[in-house]
């Protein structure tokens, strides 16, 4: 894998070797376990969260398949609650997130141009965490534990009185469990985009991928505690007697429901803004040309994250609330669709401007813009209260946010697949086989989506295991579920068209589509070290611009090699001036203790087993202080990066 | 492997990046700060439903047979806690200068108040399980919810600061480099402190309004 130019002037052989030599991990068990690398960090992100998909999108077949005909049996009521809440919550938080994650650890250090992220064992707890948070959520479907109340729980339903069993528990421990995954990878992105990117690349430098998913950061760290307390008080309330939704002890059900959506709106935003991150990033190689309106973009991007916490009332229509707060938040949830238009211009203006050059990613990026674009005009007309007390909780909603679920990440996460995917395994995917994936997903959305919106308006109500013929639901039902297979062929496709490139597909060149950011100027798959020299930025479009070239070769001067150690460049928040180089943790077993311990807490917590939650709270306790401790190591006084 | 011998990283250029005092935040300030941004914000989200529990219930707070908070346990509370923060800035100013024995005793310091404050959070949870527990209704319930989350959190900042104690009095390189991780957790000893103000607002001052 010597790609790179090992005879570049300003790095020598044995610069080059000392890199090697301090970053190198081996092949082995344990290399494997205590791994700090983001780009095999963000691989393992990538696969599990597509692992977890697969789940997901196997319980939404069973589900179609029942629904078919009318009155069928596939499954039984309370089979069929547990199918479609362990969908939703799978889909919404083991896959749309921590995809979207992966793609984040593998690219928002080698899009700024830096050798790691900031915490790089925070990184990897991060991973094990959410391993270990998806398997004990899932875990609990073959013993008919799953959670059986929706993905968003309400009360009073997810009481003990009215919700007996673990189901709820295990939704609730779950999901706190989860959080702090999430919480941790959301800081670990923040800090990295903060002090991590290379010389030179000052704020209105920075690619708009990484914009995207520094805001999606930002959302986590203000959004997710609201998530937290709700479950901490839903767990309390089921577990230990106390009344938080519980009216008949002074507490009330609404209560949930509006931290529930506190949380719950930013999160639609969450799952989509780095989603048309990705697009911005996958555009300028497919249109020969930067996007339009970088700067009205990033401001979109920021008022989308500081807007979003403003319209959690618009899920809350029809629970009866004050009118003034329903035409507040009508309004609010109208202006919304500003920011989120001005982007869908600025790419259409960046297709037409530019010279197209359609292979899949490009489709992709086409079926998202369609795609999500009918998404959104249903979302729109939500923001009328009228016309949503009308449609809510019948499929009309189901349709709408899989239209915007589907077209505005899945598609998008798709073309970056097909974007990255040289990158990430060294490999070229093939051709026809992507074309033919995109024409099934694509046909397939269409075809299983869009006859909800019609069982929907016709009175079809969502969360049903079965229903009567007489209404005419069954001919567009069954439409739906012969479309829902056609997506599970072209989704195959897609995991038959990566197995086929890491297989048989032509080794992939460091930069085979010309596009414009810093992780095309390095191998493909990237080193160990990621970059030989640490570049020095000049552009927004780093790697077409003559002067950073020069400046990785012959203007390299040793405090951007650093291969003293394994070592990287720490830069100024703003205009990213270099200020210092810092000394990067080795590999280390403690990530995977900790999420370990974490894991018998919460399984401990779950079973009511509280000695041994107990005792894991020390090992956790003793853990981080293992972790923390400082060692006599004269070197260690670098060791600021933990 | 490193630059031990200082030999070759002088020839780089190296050394004169890294030995320097550092310049600009580092990135564990940011962590803790990020860290604490999210902590506050769910102090923030028990406190709003306290208060929306309380507005939907009525205008009888606490509900049912409970007393008014008495206020001679969590003032003292708040007098053990508050003026904790001190010794801990002091503290670090100190280890910046090189100075570890004032690093120790601010530390211990501390350390005193703080266990103060748990002895005295059980002394007032002692005598309030006599009249309601988190059980009894949705007061009690948010009561002790947030004191008791908020009395985590301490004995969270607690490990903190006792473990750097205990990392200082063994003799690790706590050299002007590591004074970082002093001034991390008097970062989130002050949230700790700050937290404590709103809960004594919202829980013991504020149902006498
Ligand atoms: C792969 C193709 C998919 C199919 C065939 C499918 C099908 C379904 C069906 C039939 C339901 C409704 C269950 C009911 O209300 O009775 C549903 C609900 C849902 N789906 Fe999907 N879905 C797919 C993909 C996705 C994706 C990619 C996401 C998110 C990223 C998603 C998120 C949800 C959510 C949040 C619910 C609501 C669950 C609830 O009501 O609690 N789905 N899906
Ligand atoms: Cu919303």
């Amino acid at each position: 894998m010597s790609t790179t130019t090992s005879t570049a002037p300003g790095v020598g052989r044995d610069d080059l070797a000392r890199l090697a030599e301090h970053w190198a991990e081996p092949r082995s068990l344990r290399a494997w376990l205590t791994t700090v690398d983001h780009k095999k960090i963000g691989r393992r992100y990538l696969v599990t969260a597509a692992f977890f998909f697969v789940l997901a999108g196997l319980s939404a077949l069973v589900m179609r398949t029942q629904l078919a005909r009318p009155e069928s049996g596939v499954v039984s009521p309370q089979e069929y609650n547990q199918l479609f809440t362990m969908h939703g919550t799978a889909m919404i938080f083991l896959f749309a997130t921590p995809m979207l994650f992966g793609f984040g650890n593998f690219l928002v250090p080698l899009m700024i141009g830096s050798r790691d992220m900031a915490f790089p064992r925070l990184n990897a707890f991060g991973y094990w965490v959410f391993l270990f948070a998806g398997l004990f959520m899932w875990a609990s479907l073959p013993f008919g534990a799953a959670p059986n109340n929706g993905w968003f729980a309400y009360a009073p339903l997810n009481q003990v009185q009215h919700n007996p069993g673990l189901h709820m528990d295990v939704y609730a421990l779950g999901l706190l469990f989860l959080g702090i995954s999430t919480t941790a990878g959301a800081i670990n992105f923040i800090v990295t985009a903060l002090k991590l990117r290379a010389p030179g690349m000052s704020l209105n430098r920075v690619p708009l991928f990484v914009w995207a998913i520094v805001a999606t950061a930002f959302m986590v760290v203000f959004a997710l505690p609201a998530l937290n307390a709700d479950n901490a008080m839903l767990f309390f309330d089921r577990r230990f007697g106390t009344h938080f939704f519980d009216p008949s002890g002074g507490g009330n059900v609404l209560l949930w429901q509006h931290l529930f959506w506190i949380f719950g709106h930013p999160d639609v935003y969450i799952i989509v803004l780095p989603a048309l991150g990705i697009v911005s990033a996958v555009l300028p190689a497919f249109t020969r040309r930067g996007v339009v309106a970088y700067s009205l973009i990033v401001l979109s991007i920021v008022a989308i994250a500081i807007i979003s916490f403003g319209v959690w009332v618009h899920h809350m229509f029809a629970t009866g609330l004050p009118q003034l707060s329903y035409s507040f938040f009508s309004a609010a949830s109208t202006v919304i669709t500003i920011p989120s238009g001005i982007q869908i211009f600025a790419w259409l203006a960046t297709m037409l401007l530019g010279r197209l050059v359609l292979r899949v990613p490009l489709l992709f990026v086409i079926g998202f813009v369609v795609t999500f674009v009918l998404g959104g005009v249903t979302g729109a007309m939500f923001a009328v209260t009228a016309f949503d007390q009308q449609v809510t909780d019948s499929y009309f909603v189901v349709a709408h946010f899989h239209y915007v679920l589907i077209g505005g990440a899945v598609f998008p996460m798709l073309a970056g697949i097909y974007y990255w995917l040289p990158k990430i395994t060294g490999r070229m995917y093939h051709e026809g086989l992507g074309r033919w994936a995109f024409w099934l997903a694509f046909t397939g959305m269409h075809v299983t989506f869009f006859p909800m919106h019609l069982t929907g308006l016709f009175g079809m109500p969502r969360r049903v295991y079965t229903y009567r013929s007489e209404p005419g639901w069954d001919g567009w039902s069954l439409v739906s579920t012969v479309g829902s297979y056609l997506l599970a062929l072209g989704l195959l496709l897609v995991l038959v068209g990566v197995v086929h490139a890491v297989r048989r597909g032509r080794p992939a060149p460091a930069d085979p589509w010309e596009g414009d950011s810093l992780e095309w100027s390095t191998a493909s798959p990237p080193e160990p070290y990621n970059f030989p020299v640490i570049p020095r930025v000049h552009s927004l479009h780093p790697t077409w611009d003559a002067r950073t070239v020069e400046s990785t070769t012959t203007g390299a001067t040793a405090d951007r090699v650093l291969s003293e150690g394994r070592r990287t460049l720490f830069t100024s928040e703003l205009d990213a001036r270099t200020e210092r180089a810092v000394e990067m943790p080795e590999p280390s077993f403690k990530p995977l203790v900790l999420a370990g311990a974490l894991l018998v807490f919460f399984t401990a917590m779950l079973l009511a087993a509280y000695p041994i939650a107990v005792l894991a709270v020390l090992v956790v306790a003793a853990t981080i202080a293992a972790w923390l401790w400082p060692s006599r190591r004269p070197d260690e006084e670098l060791g600021l990066a933990s | 492997m490193t630059d031990r011998g200082g030999v070759v990283a002088a020839a780089t250029g190296v050394a004169a990046l890294t030995t320097e005092e550092p310049v600009g935040r580092p990135a564990g300030w940011w962590g803790m700060v990020m860290f604490v941004a999210t902590e506050a914000t769910l102090f923030a989200c028990l406190l709003g439903s306290y208060f929306y529990l309380r507005f939907q219930f009525g205008p009888q707070w606490p509900p049912g047979g409970v007393d008014k908070p008495k206020l001679l346990i969590p003032l003292l509370m708040t007098a053990v806690l508050v003026p904790s923060s001190l010794p801990v800035v002091w503290a670090e100013h100190g280890i910046r200068r090189g100075r570890r024995g004032r690093l120790r005793a601010g530390l211990a310091a501390t350390l005193v108040l703080g266990l103060t404050f748990l002895a005295l959070l059980a002394i007032e949870y002692a005598e309030d399980l006599k009249h309601f527990t988190m059980t009894t209704d949705v007061y009690g319930s948010l009561f002790y919810l947030i004191t008791g989350f908020h009395g985590l959190h301490v004995l969270v900042g607690l490990t903190m600061i006792g473990w750097l104690l205990a990392a200082s009095l063994r003799g690790g390189s706590f050299g002007s480099h590591r004074h970082e991780r002093v001034r991390n957790a008097a970062i989130y000893w002050h949230f700790v402190d700050a937290v404590w103000v709103a809960i004594l607002f919202t829980i013991y001052l504020s149902p006498r309004l």
